[in-house]
């Protein structure tokens, strides 16, 4: 009961925020939309019971991506759009053809989708995270993500390295 | 060495002076006068000629004026003696040679122009901008030839005589942009003061801020001008003496005792020994408060408020003891024309010892909180660097100038009031960064102290003001006993103190560096021109230029350390 | 009654006590922070209101309430006033997963409802599994409400003041959560109450010896986490004028600096469970559960209190840093070493297994 109230609520604001984000001329209401529907979704998290990914979920997108974006936008002191950027006809016209396109498709895979409920008595600890991620089965995919972070990490200190 | 062309006027003796062979050799008959008056050389050339004799002034190997002091106009209104209605004056030292030197030019008023000699000196930046604001003379050259002192709507040139004392104008609007900046540029536009919590007074910094780093920067003054020099051209020498405490307050005893030594210099009298160790003793005191001050202040603006309030303590001593003395502790007025207003109380020896033990006191835990301190160091440290040519060109003063690495002290290179009496070190640094600075001033504080143990040592007995009674008034005990006396007191008061007509030029070290007096007497009661050299003006001017490339947080670090006082920038 | 109710009254109560204790101890650090300059500054500080000045925070509460509220022409309404809110609320939700010197025991006194005799009542809002990693992630939302209030101001000194905290927020932050990488090691475990249990015993358990760098790191970071000086760089008032809180005035001011506050008590009682043996007395023969517990609490609350006035004596001894000097000194210092020591703690971790 209390689960489902509360996870209607994330969903909605997450929503809403979504909509915020792309709606808002103001970059700064765009992020800070953005980080409301990451706020959300990691309630939601928290709700489906993955407190583990519900903390990470706050700590690297909304508390360490979203904090970067801000200080980008406020070292270079990001304007209002102010022009219409909605294009000509003929864009606006591709646009809602792909869109309508887009549309179908998700409505299509949704009325495809069977609704289960979640496995009974679900865990998802900190413990049984980790033993999972570390076991045979994800610890490699775990180790290569690792390395590839660690090379973009490397590659774009060298790329700003220049003036730095 | 006499030659066909020189002036008739100029004796042998003359010649003997090396900038007066040099510039007459050089010049010929665009040398127009030279004279030697209470041991000042000043020369007077054509106009024409002005920015030749400047160069050869600085660059001859002989002469090596090397240091700008200062640069300023003169209206000769009513003047039958002098060629023409102004003159361009300019005072340069040369550190090699310890010699002052004085350059002068008239300019007519049909056509008051005269070449910059900004190329040369970087300081006459301001100086001429403010003659030209004071006088209307123009400098042809000169890249920004704007109002300084005044506000950008004043009319007319207020110390030009015809300009009376009283007229008011009511200007409202300040300037709003001191930087150009393209309308598409990235950057950001911050200004530091004039009401800012780093500004030690009223004056502004205009910066161009890219992130943290400081790209442009442009300074104003004038916040607190009040033209002092006009109004000493309507007092008499001694009531000028409130008005000099008020340049710099922070160590107000230094300006009037540099005052009186000009006005003795002029008139050619000595004041009595006692007079003078006391006049030491109070000077060094000031000046270790003035050094506290600034530090202090300095190190507040980055966060360290303790060393503030212990050294504040030692200050409000100081304060104590110049209570003593003479019942005030900001502004003293304590300084007479020959000596001092009254004798110190009885127990001024011990009080001063005990004084100074305190305030050392103080000033052992402020070093001890930041000498070696991790981060003071890092922020101090290559932060703010000055070279000794750029030092030397701005004319720059005191701690900072020998914190830039060059070594001068007018009180080891023209003694004066018996400083050669005393044993005292010339601290000098050696990169001229924000922590030489704080180095010099540190140790200045502790050959201060040095020095008025040794004054204390052996403080002279005997009277404290000349027994001359056409500079100092007669005791009043005589004053009511005897006519004679009261007939003085009367044409003292009601003539004031009549010096010979000449020009002079008394140097002091100020605790900011060289404070000079500039008078042109004309033998009146009043001061006919009166031009003041203020250290901190020099200092200031090279900020904007030493800011550029730096962070933000290394402009309120440097601030501090050029240790400007409103009262004297502005005057 | 049901046990769930008995747990909800329980709780309930938990949170309205730590709440108003937190709001006690914010008003008394602002009074002790000042006593304490001044004392180290040769004044008096305020020592009228009331016994010693006591009441002064509350003199400063009903001051700042009748200010003005102020808010800048041009300035993003809706942002300037949530900014103070996001500060204050997110530092007041990471207080919910300290522990506050382990558990007291209610007496066996004959007038108590039976249910709560001998009931024993954790001194802790929430013992998630997930434990200091929330803190970790609320902590993080925490700069916010600073580059909101930089931003919306529309004022170039608490523009650059929020463009300041960001970034030291962030880079603090890292070297923060490193240091508590080590500690998680040794115990195992995410959760304060057991990482204090594990510190239990004589004093040399505590993991501020055995694990000195992590502390040294952790007290560092914790220092810059909590804008305080020499890492007070945010709000430096000669260089920023007041940084990002220029424009605030009354009590959207008082919840910023009540924000500021509380992060630095959540940084001291965090530094205290995790590093100094949290409610352990340190001497095997004084256990934190005697007397009802309050033995437990008052060790904590004394290891609190030394957090503290560690803040306070920095602020009295030290200038600030520069801003790149600070990050070099986040990134090229700080960082590193919390790296190369948990590496080190892995190690010997492992090879004890």
């Amino acid at each position: 009961m209390i689960e489902s109230v509360l996870f209607y609520t994330f969903a909605a604001l997450a929503l809403v925020s979504a909509v915020v984000v792309i709606a808002q001329k103001s970059p700064f209401y765009s992020a800070f939309g953005l980080i409301v529907v990451l706020c959300s979704l990691s309630g939601i998290f928290a709700v489906l019971g993955s407190p583990f990914i519900a903390v990470i979920q706050l700590v690297v997108y909304a508390g360490a991506i979203m904090v970067l974006f801000l200080f980008v936008l406020m070292l270079l002191n990001v304007q209002r759009e102010t022009d219409d950027v909605g294009g000509s006809a003929p864009l606006r016209l591709a646009a809602a053809a792909l869109a309508s396109a887009f549309a179908a498709q998700v409505a299509a895979v949704i009325a495809r989708a069977r609704i289960v409920s979640g496995p009974e008595q679900y865990e998802a600890s900190t413990r049984k995270v980790a033993e999972l991620l570390f076991s045979p089965a994800f610890l490699y995919v775990f180790e290569a993500t690792s390395i590839l972070i660690l090379a973009a990490l490397v590659g774009a200190i060298v790329l700003a390295k220049r003036d730095l | 060495m006499a030659s066909a062309t020189l002036p008739a006027a100029l004796s042998p003796a003359l010649l003997e002076q090396p900038a007066v062979r040099v510039l007459s050799e050089a010049l010929g008959e665009n040398l127009l006068a030279a004279t030697d008056f209470r041991g000042e050389i000043a020369i007077t050339v054509e106009r024409k000629a002005w920015y030749k004799a400047v160069s050869l002034l600085r660059d001859h190997p002989e002469l090596e004026f090397k240091l700008f002091l200062d640069l300023c106009g003169v209206d000769f209104f009513d003047r039958e003696d002098q060629p023409e209605r102004f003159a361009v004056v300019l005072h340069l030292y040369s550190v090699s040679k310890k010699r002052h030197v004085r350059l002068r030019t008239p300019v007519p008023e049909s056509d008051p122009k005269v070449q910059t000699i900004i190329p040369l000196f970087k300081g006459a930046n301001w100086f001429e901008r403010e003659a030209w604001d004071m006088y209307g003379i123009v400098f042809d050259g000169h890249p920004n030839l704007i109002r300084l002192l005044t506000h950008d709507a004043f009319v007319g040139h207020p110390l030009r005589k015809d300009y009376p004392q009283g007229q008011r104008h009511v200007l409202k609007e300040p300037r709003k942009w001191l930087l150009q900046v393209p309308p598409e540029s990235e950057h950001m536009i911050v200004n530091l003061g004039p009401s800012h919590p780093a500004m030690h007074g009223c004056f502004r910094v205009q910066t161009l801020l890219d992130g943290e780093i400081v790209r442009d920067a442009e300074a104003e003054i004038g916040y607190m001008h009040r033209n002092f020099e006009k109004m000493a051209e309507a007092r008499t020498y001694w009531q000028v003496i409130p008005y000099t405490d008020r340049l710099n307050y922070c160590s107000s005893f230094m300006n009037g005792h540099g005052w009186a030594l000009a006005v003795e210099k002029l008139l050619g009298v000595q004041a009595p020994a006692r007079a003078e160790a006391v006049r030491v003793i109070l000077s060094e005191f000031s000046r270790i408060m003035d050094h506290f001050v600034c530090i202090s202040t300095n190190v507040v603006d980055l966060g360290a408020i303790t060393p503030f309030f212990v050294v504040f303590r030692g200050r409000e001593k100081i304060y104590e003891l110049l209570e003593s003395c003479c019942g005030a502790r900001l502004t003293v007025s304590y300084v007479r024309i020959g000596g001092l207003a009254q004798d110190v109380p009885d127990d001024f020896v011990p009080r001063c010892r005990e004084t100074l033990e305190f305030v050392m006191d103080a000033f052992k835990q402020m070093d001890e909180l930041l000498t070696r301190n991790i981060i003071f160091n890092n922020r101090f440290r290559d932060i703010g660097v000055l070279s000794k040519e750029d030092a030397l060109s701005y004319g720059w003063a005191g701690p900072c100038l020998r914190g830039s690495g060059v070594e001068t002290d007018v009180r080891r290179d023209a003694p004066y009031s018996g400083y050669d009496q005393y044993d005292f070190d010339v601290p000098v640094g050696t990169t001229g960064d924000c922590y030489d600075r704080y180095l010099v001033r540190i140790e200045e504080i502790r050959q201060s102290a040095r020095i008025i143990r040794q004054a204390l040592d052996k403080l002279p007995a005997g009277p404290v003001i000349v027994d001359d009674r056409k500079v100092a008034l007669p005791p009043k005990s005589e004053v009511y006993g005897n006519i004679e006396s009261l007939m003085n007191h009367f044409k003292l008061v009601y003539d004031g103190i009549l010096p010979p007509a000449g020009e002079v030029y008394g140097a002091t070290e100020g605790a900011n560096g060289e404070l000079g007096y500039y008078i042109v007497s004309d033998g009146g009661k009043h001061p006919y021109r009166l031009k003041v050299r203020p250290p901190c003006y020099n200092n200031y001017q090279a900020y904007p230029e030493m800011l550029k490339g730096g962070q933000i947080a290394d402009a309120i670090a440097i601030i501090g350390g050029l240790n400007v006082i409103a009262g004297e920038l502005d005057r | 009654m049901s046990p769930l109710i008995q747990d909800l009254i329980e709780k309930a109560v938990v949170v309205l006590v730590v709440f108003g204790g937190l709001l006690g101890v914010f008003s008394l650090c602002t009074l002790i922070e000042r006593r304490v300059l001044a004392f180290m500054q040769f004044r008096l500080g305020p020592n009228r209101t009331g016994p010693q000045g006591l009441f002064q925070p509350v003199a400063d509460g009903i001051k700042l309430f009748f200010k003005e509220e102020f808010i800048p022409a041009g300035a993003n309404k809706l942002l300037f006033v949530l900014a103070p809110a996001v500060a204050v609320v997110t530092a007041f939700m990471s207080t919910a997963i300290v522990s506050y010197g382990g558990a007291l025991t209610v007496p066996a006194l004959s007038f108590l409802p039976e249910w709560l005799q001998g009931r024993v009542i954790e001194l802790q809002i929430a013992d998630l599994d997930v434990g200091i990693l929330y803190l970790f992630a609320l902590s993080s939302l925490g700069v916010y409400g600073v580059v909101m209030a930089g931003w919306a101001s529309n004022n170039k000194y608490a523009l650059v003041g929020g463009l300041r905290s960001s970034a030291q927020m962030f880079s603090y932050e890292l070297a923060l959560g490193l240091s508590w990488v080590p500690v998680i090691l040794v115990t195992n475990s995410f959760r304060l109450p057991e990482i204090v249990a594990g510190q239990a015993g004589w004093f040399w358990n505590w993991n501020c010896f055995a694990l000195f760098p992590a502390f040294l790191v952790y007290v560092v970071a914790g220092t810059a986490e909590a804008n305080r000086t020499p890492f007070d760089l945010p709000e430096a008032e000669t260089e920023l004028v007041a940084g990002f809180h220029t424009e605030y005035s009354s009590m959207k001011f008082a919840l910023l600096q009540m924000a500021e506050y509380v992060n630095m008590i959540t940084i001291s009682a965090l530094g205290a469970n995790m590093f100094l043996g949290g409610a352990n007395t340190g001497l095997p023969f004084l256990p934190p559960t005697a007397a009802f517990g309050l033995v437990g609490f008052l060790a904590f609350a004394a290891k609190v209190a030394g957090f503290l006035f560690f803040f306070f004596w920095l602020r009295g001894t030290l200038p600030r840093f520069r801003y790149d000097q600070l990050m070099h000194f986040g990134w090229k210092v700080l960082v590193p070493v919390a790296a190369c020591f948990i590496l080190v703690v892995a190690g010997v971790v492992a090879a004890l297994a």
